[in-house]
């Protein structure tokens, strides 16, 4: 915790939670995805679902997945944004209790009919805490740089990975690997205390078994 | 390195030192986010701009927020201002205004600062910016009084909370209003002690305040909350500044404030299902909200 943490951040009203935190939720399923989505149909549960209009939730997580950040004033015209922009929404109200009160599962579709799932729960403060991407429960908060790297369930495949981290000097700060079944679909997940760039995310797509990897950057 | 776990510790190693508490907290943050003194200066200052931005947009505006709860009181306090009815003076009228004013616009989806959260943003800023103009103070010295707000509300968040649904609206607008009751001393040239115990005193009036938002949003009663958080502020510091003590120290006073708010009920902590959220008033409110 800083100074920062107690005056900050600056942020669009009305509530840290149900709107800064549901901005970030966005953005983080607008980074998985690759861009802005076609369309994208967003399900809210527990004290979001009751209270979105209110809080202007929905506003928060479409400028979310527009890109926009936390303390972006055009949040509050986010759904006409969305409309002119060419991005089709829908929202869901669920009454399933099973999840964190303030959660968002979010199914996004870009042009070429790809899906991507992102479920994320705002949990307290603006902070987020990411804990679905397609098939893989996960749990990363977004405040580092972030890598998500789909693989086939190998061995070796950790050594690989961290190894080109390594060769370019960035420390782990946390790193989790997440898997549907053994020798199945697997994830890992990979926070960095540096800088990633583009060309480090081509060279772990190289990697045997690795899918494909998605770099999420710090979204405060 | 500080702690942050006394406010009492601040208080002493500032006086000690012959430092104020916001010079202690300023460098003592430099060091541990080892980034310049400056640099956090200039992050600071661009938070009081969006404060000052949010104050005047809110006393301009007078505009209704999206569930039509909020909205308008600012501007009735200015024309109230500008046509002399100002009952406690002018510096307490001015800083009501202004505390409406951020609130609203909060409530409006504009741009603040949480300080220490979104639903107590008004108060903080509406102290400083009123006592600046008041007393023609710059602007540098309000930046390095809200490392003060932020060292003290630090060790709250730690040993208590600074969160509705945590601890009540005591945790939200009444940390706020310790926080900015404490600034105000140091920015009036008032001891590190005196900020102790403008903090206490603030605190102290508003132990128990539960978290009861109609319809579970930030408007109501959290926007006139936020008045009365600013004008607690003011009256702790005007106390404080007289050299009046809190007779309970700073640090039990926040100890007490974590116990009230682990013995209040869940649903007075922020759920909407008790206190004034609990009206006949506010269920009719919320049934046409969310119709
Ligand atoms: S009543 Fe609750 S939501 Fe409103 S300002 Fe107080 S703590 Fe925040």
């Amino acid at each position: 915790m800083n100074v920062f943490d107690i005056i900050g951040p600056i942020m669009v009203g009305p509530s840290s939670s149900h709107t800064a935190g549901a901005v970030r939720i966005g953005k983080i399923a607008r980074a998985v995805s690759g861009g802005q989505p076609a369309t994208v149909t967003i399900e809210l549960f527990g004290s979001f679902a009751q209270t979105y209009k209110g809080h202007g939730t929905d506003k928060a997580i479409i400028a979310g997945l527009l890109g926009m950040a936390p303390d972006d004033e055009r949040i509050k015209d986010s759904l006409a944004l969305a409309r002119e922009l060419g991005m089709a929404f829908k929202f869901k109200k669920s009454s399933n209790k099973a999840f964190h009160p303030n959660t968002a599962l979010i199914m996004a579709t870009d042009s070429q009919g790809k899906k991507t799932i992102v479920q994320g729960s705002s949990v307290g403060g603006g902070r987020i805490m990411v804990n679905r991407i397609n098939e893989i429960n996960v749990k990363f908060n977004g405040e580092y740089y972030t890598l998500l790297v789909p693989h086939h369930d190998t061995p070796g495949m950790i050594a690989a990975v961290t190894n080109l981290l390594a060769d370019q000097g960035i420390n782990i700060a946390e790193m989790n690997m997440y898997r549907s079944q053994r020798g199945g679909e697997a994830m890992m997940v990979i926070e960095t205390d540096q800088a990633v760039n583009e060309e480090l995310v081509s060279l772990i797509e190289a990697v045997n078994s690795v899918k494909k990897a998605v770099l999420i950057k710090p979204i405060y | 390195m500080i702690s942050y776990d006394f406010v009492q510790e601040l208080a002493d190693k500032a006086t000690k030192k012959g430092k104020c508490i916001s010079a202690l907290v300023l460098a003592d943050q430099a060091l541990q986010m080892e980034r310049s003194q400056q640099d956090l200066i200039e992050e600071m200052n661009k938070s009081l701009q969006v404060m000052a931005e949010a104050a005047s947009k809110g006393l301009n505006s007078g505009s209704k927020s999206a569930s039509g709860l909020s909205g308008g009181d600012a501007l009735k306090m200015k024309q109230a201002i500008h046509a002399g009815q100002s009952l406690g003076g002018m510096v307490l009228s001015e800083t009501l205004a202004k505390a409406l004013a951020i609130a609203e616009v909060n409530a409006c989806m504009g741009r603040i600062v949480a300080a220490p959260t979104a639903g107590s943003c008004g108060i903080i800023p509406a102290v400083l910016l009123t006592l600046k103009e008041a007393y023609d103070l710059t602007e540098a010295q309000v930046v390095m009084s809200l490392f003060t707000a932020a060292g003290l509300g630090m060790v709250i968040a730690k040993k208590a909370s600074i969160s509705g649904a945590e601890g009540g609206c005591q945790a939200e607008c009444g940390s706020a209003a310790a926080m900015a009751a404490a600034a105000a001393v140091e920015l009036m040239g008032g001891t590190p002690q005196m900020s102790a115990h403008a903090c206490a005193i603030a605190l102290k009036s508003v132990l128990g305040l539960v978290c009861d938002p109609v319809a579970g949003l930030v408007e109501v009663p959290c926007v006139k909350r936020n008045a009365s958080g600013a004008a607690n502020a003011l009256i702790a510091a005007e106390m404080a500044l007289a050299g009046i003590e809190s007779v309970i120290p700073v640090d039990e006073v926040i100890a007490a404030m974590k116990a009230i708010g682990d013995a209040m009920p869940k649903t007075l902590k922020e759920t909407a299902e008790g206190g004034l959220a609990d009206t006949p008033t506010a269920k009719k409110m919320a049934r046409e909200i969310f119709r």
